[in-house]
């Protein structure tokens, strides 16, 4: 039985592989040779880990915005609008410290992010909790809006004239940037992401704010009837994942492009979503599973450039990948009933 | 004073290309230890690799499949080998694909065309590869601030944008003519400003209404402004979006004509297509493979319009008049000869404001064109809001 959490998405996991060759051979390539260009392009070499991990990075962040309010049984899908508003608030916050040292920008820019995507996701979480408003739809709506503010400002009163071709804010200063670890070109965001994983599995599992999520969670009138301040938590929650994936906006900046500009709507929110899931919302777990999806973006190049697949191809390896370990938990799930009944 | 500065740009350079050695040492013993391992990828010496990265999809009808069939004809040649990529975006993405393209695939020269590809991707990964060249498409390259490695070219696509005009010009019969646009920067600004131009050429009563979609690959609204633009009136749409697809399909439906744009969209509309302007990167793809092949230095930046063989216009349609083809003719022979100069004054902008004044001519290559932000008299818009 301990062995079974990772067993049955391993198969899952192997069969999806297994489906995807299939589907490859299909589109006339030679499915062997395809595996190995995943392989190669994903992990192959060292070259090709710092790709993935790169990737990986705020897909990371991107997907705690949907798993921990998950833990609360809402489904938010607002993690771009939270990157993005989060860049946002960190290209500015950047400028305004740009006299001062890095180490002040930098945390001014990531406490600013961290309060942009935070306030926006526990707005969602507030409207849900006092207004009875769907969280789904209102964060995906906000996704929206979040993206036209972006533009509206950058190709209005922030742009610098410099950027004549492509709109985008003034630069936050080279000495500003965030740097990469150590000799390798992955950079910071990546250990913000394992780290911020590593962080709320703990809190979720060690602490009686945990304790009382997942209580508000299973039951909501028994959390209520117990005291638990739900809108409080519920709010505090939304803000914490809203915050990982501001994070991630900041990263984009500052590691990244050094200003803020449509580029940080690139859709790692809507792919976080998707690890999230896979992952079932696991603070944990949510560190490998953005490693395979991270890996299979970084694969993905590859599988075009040797085997004339079109770019959708890793696409379809994800939703895969996707299907089958959300259908290996519905099995899972019976296997347990089933064994249940019995005894 | 000039001197000291000059000092100290070469000692950056020098600075800059030890740096790219030693990284380029790492890069070599990666490149090693891969190919011990068996699994780097053996490329024949004599072949040519070059690698081609597109921010949307080959198929687009516009902007990625003009520099996709630029790749497809090149990649004919049995001495040319041509990687690509697409949907690849101007994310840390873009710089993992170069790289990936450089350590995996050999490639000896990145031509990632995006224009928001530039700054900060190419000019980050560049150095680290000083024997790969970076050719982008779009014309930032500057000799003073960018490394050797990276060059840029570009077209003057709004020359085949001014034949477009006199086409629709002597086509339409409203005197409306619609521009679906996608942001107001110098470069749509420029190709709006010529179409209007060329048209007012034709009909000095000729009106061109704007509507600006706000993104580059908008479907939605792009649909939607052409409808109303219809109803308005319009019998001749031509835009400056990634894809020209929905805005001609569109304009076909509707009934009424349409100039192309980045490719050729005339299958699109057998009916109303008038001709589009188009680009034309096979021939500069191939005489940068040559250059390679040659071992010869490749120039950083290479610009240049009909003359040059960089763009060109699509067919004509079958509606299109004698009297117009003949004026469209002679206009483009005038371009070959490199004698047409299109912003000679005077010229006033669309609020009255005189931007051109009389006896003043910007020719072709003049920068100040390329900080263009006013419309040209005749335009129905503004570039704000």
């Amino acid at each position: 039985m301990t062995f079974a959490p990772f067993l049955i998405p391993l198969t899952a996991l192997l069969l999806s592989l297994a489906l995807f060759g299939v589907f490859v051979s299909l589109a006339g390539a030679d499915a062997l040779a395809v595996y190995h260009s995943i392989y190669r392009g994903a992990f192959g070499t060292w070259f090709s880990w710092q790709n993935t991990l790169v990737s990986a990075a705020p897909l990371m962040l991107t997907a705690l915005c949907t798993a921990l309010p998950a833990r609360l049984g809402l489904i938010v899908i607002g993690g771009e609008g939270a990157v993005v508003l989060g860049g946002l608030a960190a290209a500015l916050t950047g400028l305004a410290l740009i006299d001062t040292n890095a180490w002040l920008a930098l945390s001014g820019m990531a406490l600013a992010a961290m309060l942009a995507g935070g306030l926006l996701i526990g707005l969602v979480g507030w409207l849900r909790h006092s207004r009875n408003v769907n969280e789904t739809i209102s964060s995906l709506l906000f996704n929206y809006i979040s993206i036209a503010i972006l533009s509206f400002l950058v190709i209005g009163l922030l742009r610098d004239p410099e950027t004549l071709n492509k709109p985008s804010t003034h630069h936050i200063g080279e000495s500003h940037m965030l740097g990469a670890l150590g000799e390798t070109s992955i950079h910071w965001g990546f250990a913000y992401g394992v780290i911020a994983c590593v962080i709320l599995w703990l809190l979720y599992k060690r602490t009686t704010f945990g304790f009382a999520v997942d209580m508000i969670g299973g039951n909501l009138r028994a959390a209520r009837l117990s005291g638990l301040p739900v809108g409080r938590n519920i709010f505090l929650v939304c803000l914490m994942g809203g915050a990982a994936a501001g994070l991630a906006g900041m990263v984009e900046v500052a590691a990244v492009h050094g200003r803020a500009n449509t580029s940080l709507n690139a859709g790692y929110g809507y792919e976080g979503i998707l690890i999230a899931f896979a992952a079932r919302h696991h603070p944990l777990a949510i560190i490998p599973m953005a490693i395979l999806f991270g890996g299979i973006r970084a694969a993905s190049g590859l599988m075009q450039r040797d085997h004339d697949l079109p770019d959708a191809t890793g696409l379809v390896l994800q939703g895969m990948i996707f299907i089958l370990l959300l259908a290996s938990e519905a099995v899972f799930a019976r296997l347990a009933l089933n064994k249940g009944s019995k005894a | 004073m000039k001197n000291t500065k000059l000092d100290m740009q070469q000692d950056y350079a020098i600075d800059q290309s030890r740096r790219g050695t030693l990284k380029g040492l790492a890069g070599l013993g990666l490149g090693a230890l891969a190919g011990g391992l068996g699994i780097g990828n053996a490329v024949a010496a004599s072949k040519v690799t070059m690698g081609f990265l597109y921010v949307g999809p080959r198929d687009d009808y516009g902007y990625n499949q003009a520099h996709f069939e630029g790749k497809s004809a090149i990649a004919k040649q049995s001495w040319i080998k041509a990687v690509d990529q697409e949907n690849v975006p101007e994310t840390i993405a873009v710089q993992k694909a170069m790289e990936s393209m450089i350590n995996l695939d050999g490639a000896q020269v990145i031509f990632p065309t995006s224009f928001g590809y530039f700054d900060p991707h190419i000019l980050k990964i560049a150095p680290k590869y000083p024997d790969v060249m970076f050719l982008h498409c779009g014309g930032l390259y500057d000799a003073n601030k960018h490394p050797k490695n990276v060059g840029s070219y570009f077209g003057y696509i709004d020359e085949a944008v001014y034949i477009s005009g006199i086409v629709a010009g002597h086509t339409s019969k409203t005197g409306k003519l619609g521009y679906i646009a996608a942001i107001p920067i110098p470069q749509v600004l420029r190709n709006i400003n010529n179409f209007t131009m060329a048209a007012r050429s034709v009909n000095p009563k000729i009106t061109v209404q704007v509507v600006f979609t706000g993104g580059w690959s908008n479907p939605v609204k792009e649909a939607e402004s052409a409808n109303s633009l219809i109803d308005q009136g319009v019998d001749v749409l031509t835009c400056h979006v990634d894809s020209p697809k929905v805005v001609v399909e569109t304009a076909e439906k509707r009934g009424v004509f349409s100039c192309g744009y980045h490719a050729d969209q005339s299958k699109l509309a057998p009916k109303g297509f008038l001709t589009g302007a188009e680009w034309n990167w096979s021939k500069i793809y191939l005489d940068y493979a040559t250059m390679i092949a040659k071992k010869q230095k490749i120039p950083n930046l290479i610009r240049g319009g009909f003359k040059e063989g960089l763009v060109k216009s699509s067919p004509y349609g079958k509606v299109v008049s004698a009297k117009a083809k003949a004026h469209a003719d002679k206009v483009r022979a005038q371009f070959m000869k490199g004698d047409f100069v299109v912003y000679q004054g005077p010229i006033k902008d669309n609020t009255g404001r005189e931007v051109i004044p009389k006896g003043k001519s910007y020719g072709q290559t003049d920068y100040w064109l390329e900080t263009m932000d006013w419309l040209v008299e005749g335009v129905v818009g503004k570039t704000k809001g």
